[in-house]
């Protein structure tokens, strides 16, 4: 039995199987070729290299699984070997002069959706080929080691040094147990994707962790005490299971709270909402009894794609989230890139201080083509449900200003084209910086709303950086200049009849309930699971007390 | 120039493996062989170009040769129809 201590940042019992994640370097960025001869050639030669593994696969499988099983590398192969691949291909680095891997990528998505688009059941599964050699032909050219997935079915223990945003959005989420990583602070990627998926999560671990666990071994992860157990003996096993039965007894008890309404033992009520980060999550928010959404990150939408989704993808799936809703609130987020949020087709320059850089609204002002697509977007699925557009990273009242002229304008074109949208859609910004509060009193009569971002208000308000983990014990979240702001863009909204809520990770910190009720905040936005949680502290709260 | 038709007697159809073959068996010809199906044409030397056509059990396909030894060649492609398809 080895045991390791880290910071739990989910909670709840998982018992299981270790699976250590092996570094995917699957990101591909576009690089502008001058000498296109060696870039060509440097194509070819990792073409040849990515053929003569498929040829040792095929020799390595044909004892193993018979014929029939080796040939998918055999046709692989020869996929390799097609002139309309590899001509698309040769065509893009000359023309465009991009490097190899980006133009396989392109090429890739191009042949994947013409086999996706294929009436045939089994044709459109050749897409997934398509992918698989352009994969290969990526790893050989930027020279990473081949990827192992787990290939069993059963849920599993993700361990990991630390996972990017990218990363965690490719993982298969329904074979996920809990996460282990050595390193990440409880802000990280990680830590925010397991709260919302409610999955038990042990983060900081350290690297002596990796090194010492195997694939396959069984580990104990306790999220709520931040400890992770590994071979553990008889009487630690009972002890989990004994912890895991409490848990779900204890969620069992929420369940009674479902369908009751967010009100203090005074008479105080609020609304409480979820937070979203792809339309997979709007299940959760149903079960979970949220009265909408606070906050639906639109970034997932661009960190998921290859190239700047279009007006009709962004329409679509917006579209879904405000029907599935059908007429409860749902606040979608503009555009929140940059910094930890980086995307490669959006071809930004690589920043000292990317926290204070060219970031969310920044790119938007300074890129309207980016802007105006998902505005027009947003402003269509206005017509499927209730929406509101939220803004982030505000600092003045010349950018709402920017923005609403923008806003102005969509709403005329779409009503020239003869488009439906809903004349109610409300406007807020997010109050995440220490000048938007400051000036909150300009800015509230602008705006339907506000929304308190508690990540990056703290982080810029105690010049503290979330992501290094080593400045935890400076940054105090619940610190007076911090709480001070929040107050004052309250009295600010309210002042001018409008309404704030709070959609950053302190929403989900009960012990500042009674604190954010006092300051007079209209609607707190939580991950779905804490919804129910959230609802048993309010009912709990009397501010006569 | 010189054709034929051939209705699709495999199950599946020209997926993957047969695709792959006749892409093989077309390229050893010295003559360009085309295969159309419903108005759709496929280079046969392309092995997604065939997959493409999605070409499926009772298709009637029309396989045409031109080149220097197109005689030979649509000899060999219809005997590999005939073996394999």
């Amino acid at each position: 039995m080895r045991y390791f201590g880290g910071k739990g940042v989910c909670g709840g019992i998982a018992i299981g199987k270790i699976s250590v994640l092996r570094r995917r370097d699957a990101t591909v960025t576009r690089v502008k070729i001058t000498d296109t001869a060696s870039e060509l050639e440097r194509f070819e030669a990792a073409r040849s290299q990515a053929i003569r593994e498929l040829d040792e696969l095929y020799e390595k499988a044909l004892p193993e699984v018979g014929e029939a099983g080796a040939q998918i590398f055999d046709i692989h192969r020869m996929m390799l070997d097609d002139d309309d691949y590899n001509e698309s291909i040769r065509t893009m680095i000359e023309k465009q002069q991009i490097n190899a891997e980006y133009a396989t990528a392109l090429t890739a998505d191009n042949f994947e959706a013409m086999f996706g688009a294929m009436d045939d059941s089994y044709m459109q599964a050749r897409a997934a080929d398509v992918r698989d050699i352009s994969n290969r032909l990526i790893r050989v050219l930027s020279g990473t080691s081949e990827v192992e997935t787990p290939s069993s079915g059963e849920k599993l223990i993700i361990c990991a040094d630390d996972l990017a945003p990218s990363e965690t959005v490719a993982l298969d989420k329904s074979r996920v147990l809990a996460f282990v990583t050595a390193h990440g602070s409880t802000n990280s990627h990680t830590a925010i994707l397991a709260r919302s998926m409610n999955i038990p999560a042990v983060i900081g671990v350290g690297d002596a962790f990796l090194a010492s666990v195997r694939d396959g071994e069984t580990a104990i992860v306790n999220g709520q005490a931040g400890e992770v157990t590994v071979s553990p003996d008889d009487e630690a096993m009972r002890e989990a299971e004994k912890k895991l039965a409490d848990d779900t007894a204890a969620r069992q008890l929420l369940e009674e709270l479902r369908g009751k309404k967010n009100i203090t033992r005074d008479g105080t009520q609020i609304q409480i909402y979820a937070n979203i980060g792809s339309v997979d999550n709007i299940g959760a928010v149903l079960l979970n009894d949220a009265g909408g959404i606070g906050l639906f990150r639109s970034e997932f939408l661009y960190l998921e794609s290859s190239d700047f989704p279009s007006e009709e993808e962004q329409f679509g799936i917006y579209k879904r989230v405000l029907e599935s809703m059908a007429d409860k609130k749902v606040i979608i987020r503009t555009l929140d890139i940059g910094a930890d949020k980086q995307v490669g087709y959006f071809g930004l320059d690589k920043e000292e201080n990317p926290a204070l850089g060219l970031r969310a609204i920044r790119i938007c002002l300074t890129r309207p083509e980016v802007f105006i697509t998902q505005l027009r977007a947003l402003y269509r699925a206005s017509a499927y449900g209730n929406l509101g557009i939220m803004f982030p990273m505000i600092t003045s009242v010349t950018e709402i200003a920017e923005i609403l002229e923008y806003c102005r304008e969509v709403r005329e074109d779409l009503t020239r084209e003869g488009v439906a949208i809903s004349d109610n859609v409300e406007l807020g910004i997010m109050i995440e910086t220490p000048a938007a509060a400051v000036i909150s009193d300009k800015l509230a009569p602008m705006v339907d709303f506000f929304s308190v971002g508690t990540n990056d208000l703290t982080q810029y308000t105690l010049a503290c950086d979330r992501q290094n983990p080593k400045l935890e014990e400076f940054c105090d979240t619940h610190h007076e200049a911090v709480l001070r702001l929040i107050e004052y863009a309250a009295k600010s909204a309210h002042a001018h009849g409008k309404w704030i809520g709070i959609c950053g990770e302190l929403a989900a910190d009960f012990t500042l309930t009674k604190t954010f009720l006092q300051m007079g905040i209209d609607e707190l936005s939580v991950s779905p699971p804490y919804v129910l949680k959230l609802r048993d502290t309010v009912r709990g709260i009397d501010l006569r007390e | 120039m010189k054709t034929f038709t051939y209705t699709i007697r495999d199950e599946v159809g020209i997926h993957a493996r047969p695709a792959g073959m006749l892409v093989n068996k077309s390229k050893s010809t010295g003559s360009k062989i085309t295969i159309e199906k419903d108005g759709k044409t496929a280079d046969a030397s392309k092995l997604f170009s065939v997959m493409s056509l999605g070409v499926k059990c009772g298709d009637t396909v029309t396989v045409t040769a031109d080149g220097g030894d197109e005689e030979a060649a649509i000899k060999a492609l219809s005997e590999f129809f005939e073996a394999n398809l």
